[in-house]
């Protein structure tokens, strides 16, 4: 039977960490998308820290899963309350019409 | 005494120049021209101790000024006969210009300013005169070259003006290149300044020979060659002669102190201060009689057809300068000094005499635009006739005595030396063109009638001539009349003229004749051979005759042409357009050296600023610099999108790399 190890719980966090940047390096359409890459970006650190904890039996790792969970919340919001913000100002949220600052 | 000879016209220059403002011109007037007139009484005084008296020179020491080395220079006033007779120059006739001053600029704003300066020029100049060292001589010669700028240039308003003291200043400089040059080799030579030490140590340097860009030349030649370029500056001589017409472009009562009596003479007294040196220099003194000649002749020739009356005595001012230093090189010292005490006054007289002449005419200087005036202005018209029987040397006035005495020594020493016979004839022919100028300038302006048109080309002074209301004109042109000047301008002219009749004869003795070892004591010094003043009285009779009857048949060619037959002068530039060309134009002096040196210093200037400066040391320095950097950054900011996900991958691309590095580094 299949044991679900270490390995696993590393691969699925690594796929999740490529989705999260490709989502961020690829994604042309709207900023929404860069927001949830970074969740899932940060979803993946977080499934590295459970593991390694479970893995290592120190519950540190899992502390700091709680921690992380908590920044990400706090920055989901403030990412989206700019989001709002930069709306109303700007009148879109396509990432290709976001460049001011090019040089 | 000497004390307050010389630092009162300081206090005064102090005293007008940082308190004019707040009390007024009047009283700037006032404290510099009492000031003067007392250092004036103080100097005649000074004169009667030391040079006439009994009392032997002093020099006390004020302080000491820099001791480097070897080098030590003391601030100290030496007083003997030469800087007595100096003293009494100087303060005597800037006294009395002060004096005029008061009425001639009577309607200047600025006058704390110009009684500032002439107090300023005075300090100046009395310390030249009584240094007791190469270098505190040098200060003053500076000084008085900066108040001379000053004071040409104190119309600052006129751009001739300026140019002019421009052209003073730099054409000095040239002169006090050479001075400092030869301050230097002095140094070099005697390891001292003070005059007591350079002269005591100049006998056992004679044939002394310094090694100088590949030749072997007489260190003491050299040495006086060099102080003499600085005379010649400061004297107006040949070749650097050109910035003294020009400096007329100051006020008249500036022309008859610094320019006429004093300051032009600097040169004059110096080579008579260092005799001891000149003397053991035979080939500069030859060199000096040279120079001397041709700028006699040379400036009165172009005195013979200037228009400006100011022009004309200023080029009389540089023939008799000449007079001087042809008495000088032939080694009778005490004669070029007595030819520049007597010349002081008669010059002064004319010079204030001829400003009275402007003043009358509302500022007019063009003497075709001027005549009849004797009837209009008779006293300024006795006193110029004064000053100009004097200058040509009409016997026993002072200028026959002191300039006859310079032809004769000069063909004295002519037995000996071809030069200083070319300077006998030089000075001769001079006295002739001297005598027609002179008495052209007086035909010209006080007889005759004035033109009914008025040549345009005048330099009239930019001061607006005040309009009196009563002397509305009389002619259809609405001229003013002229008018005579007021007291204070005529008391000086009268002071000056009983100098210029009397000076001469009163004085004659003590300067060149039997009382001359007692006047002078030792202040100037004559070699061992030097017997001029002995030989001048043994020569052929003709010879003493031939300045008298140059001057008289000056006067006739002058009455001829411009009172009997009005007109010749005319005919006679067209005759001779070529040479009347020549003489107007000066030489083409001007011309010459703005070809040789002004020219290509422009030229000069202007390769080393757009070519050395804008185009090398900017373009490779600082802008060169600042346009690669705006190139780099031109290319940099290509690379700044301004999209987030460019950003991103950069970061990944970066994160893939630091990893790789330390990945592969780890397996190794």
């Amino acid at each position: 039977m299949l044991t679900i190890g270490l390995t696993h719980y590393l691969v699925v966090a690594a796929v999740l960490f490529t989705l999260g940047v490709a989502g961020i390096i690829l994604n042309r359409k709207n900023i929404i998308v860069i927001l949830m890459s970074v969740e899932l970006i940060l979803l993946a650190v977080n499934l590295n820290f459970v593991a390694f904890s479970q893995s290592l039996g120190d519950l540190t790792g899992q502390v700091f899963a709680l921690f992380v969970l908590t920044v990400a919340a706090a920055e989901a919001a403030i990412g989206l309350a700019i989001l709002v913000t930069f709306y109303r100002n700007r009148g879109t949220i396509a990432v290709e019409d976001i460049n001011s600052l090019k040089g | 005494m000497i004390y307050a000879i010389v630092f009162l016209p300081l206090v005064g220059f102090l005293i007008a120049g940082a308190l004019g403002p707040w009390i007024g011109a009047r009283a700037s007037e006032f404290v510099t021209t009492s000031f003067l007139m007392i250092c004036a009484v103080l100097s005649w005084i000074v004169f009667f101790d030391v040079a006439l008296g009994h009392d032997h020179g002093y020099a006390p020491i004020i302080g000491n000024w820099m001791t480097v080395g070897d080098l030590k220079v003391d601030w100290a006033l030496r007083v003997d006969t030469l800087t007595a007779v100096m003293l009494v120059v100087v303060n005597t006739v800037s006294s009395l210009v002060h004096l005029y001053s008061i009425g001639y600029m009577h309607e200047d704003p600025d006058r704390p300013r110009f009684f500032a300066y002439l107090s300023l020029f005075t300090f100046a100049m009395l310390m030249l005169v009584t240094a007791d060292n190469l270098v505190q001589m040098f200060f003053g010669w500076e000084g008085v070259g900066l108040a001379s700028y000053l004071l040409i240039g104190f119309w600052y308003q006129k751009p001739s003006a300026n140019a002019a003291a421009i052209k003073a200043f730099v054409v000095n400089r040239v002169g006090d290149f050479g001075f400092a040059l030869g301050i230097f080799l002095v140094f070099q030579l005697t390891k001292s300044l003070g005059f007591e030490e350079v002269f005591a140590a100049v006998p056992g340097l004679a044939g002394k020979t310094i090694h100088v860009f590949g030749m072997d030349i007489d260190a003491l030649t050299l040495a006086t060659f060099l102080l003499f370029i600085g005379a010649m500056g400061k004297s107006a001589q040949f070749f650097l002669h050109t910035w003294l017409p020009d400096a007329m472009e100051g006020p008249t009562p500036v022309s008859a102190l610094i320019h006429a009596a004093t300051m032009v003479t600097a040169g004059v007294f110096m080579v008579a201060r260092l005799s001891p040196i000149f003397e053991y220099a035979p080939a500069t003194l030859e060199f000096v009689t040279i120079i001397g000649a041709v700028t006699a002749f040379f400036a009165a020739t172009v005195g013979l057809v200037q228009n400006d009356i100011k022009r004309v005595i200023a080029y009389s001012t540089c023939s008799q300068l000449g007079y001087m230093f042809v008495a000088e090189g032939v080694g009778a010292y005490s004669l070029g000094i007595f030819h520049l005490f007597t010349h002081a006054f008669f010059k002064a007289l004319l010079f204030l005499g001829a400003g009275s002449v402007i003043h009358a005419m509302h500022h007019e200087q063009d003497m075709r635009n001027m005549g009849g005036l004797r009837k209009d202005i008779p006293f300024t018209f006795a006193m110029m006739t004064i000053g100009t029987l004097a200058l040509t040397g009409f016997p026993f006035t002072s200028g026959y005595f002191s300039k006859d005495g310079v032809i004769e020594a000069a063909f004295a020493a002519g037995e000996h030396h071809t030069t200083a016979m070319i300077g006998f004839v030089a000075t001769v022919v001079a006295a002739g063109l001297t005598s027609y100028y002179s008495w052209r300038l007086v035909f010209m302006t006080f007889f005759g009638h004035r033109a009914a048109h008025p040549v345009a080309e005048s330099h009239a002074e930019d001061e607006p001539a005040a309009e009196d209301a009563h002397n509305h004109g009389h002619d259809d042109h609405g001229h003013h009349a002229p008018h005579e000047s007021p007291l204070v301008m005529l008391i000086p002219l009268a002071v000056l003229a009983i100098g210029a009749l009397g000076a001469g004869y009163v004085f004659e003795p003590d300067f060149a004749g039997h009382a001359y070892a007692e006047f002078w004591k030792g202040a100037l010094f004559t070699g061992a051979h030097n017997e001029i003043l002995h030989e001048m009285h043994a020569i052929p009779a003709w010879a003493g005759y031939a300045p008298t009857a140059m001057m008289v048949l000056g006067f006739l060619v002058s009455l001829y042409v411009y009172v009997l037959k009005p007109g010749t002068a005319q005919a006679l530039a067209r005759t001779f357009p070529r040479l009347y060309q020549f003489l107007l134009n000066k030489w083409y002096f001007d011309e010459l050296y703005d070809f040789l040196f002004v020219r290509p210093a422009f030229a000069l200037g202007r390769l080393f600023w757009k070519g050395g400066d804008g185009a090398i040391i900017d373009g490779l320095g600082p802008d060169g610099v600042a346009a690669r950097v705006a190139d780099g950054a031109r290319l940099a900011v290509r690379l700044q999108t301004g999209y987030v996900y460019h950003y991103a991958f950069a970061m990944l691309i970066g994160v893939a790399a630091v990893v790789t590095y330390f990945v592969a580094g780890g397996l190794r």
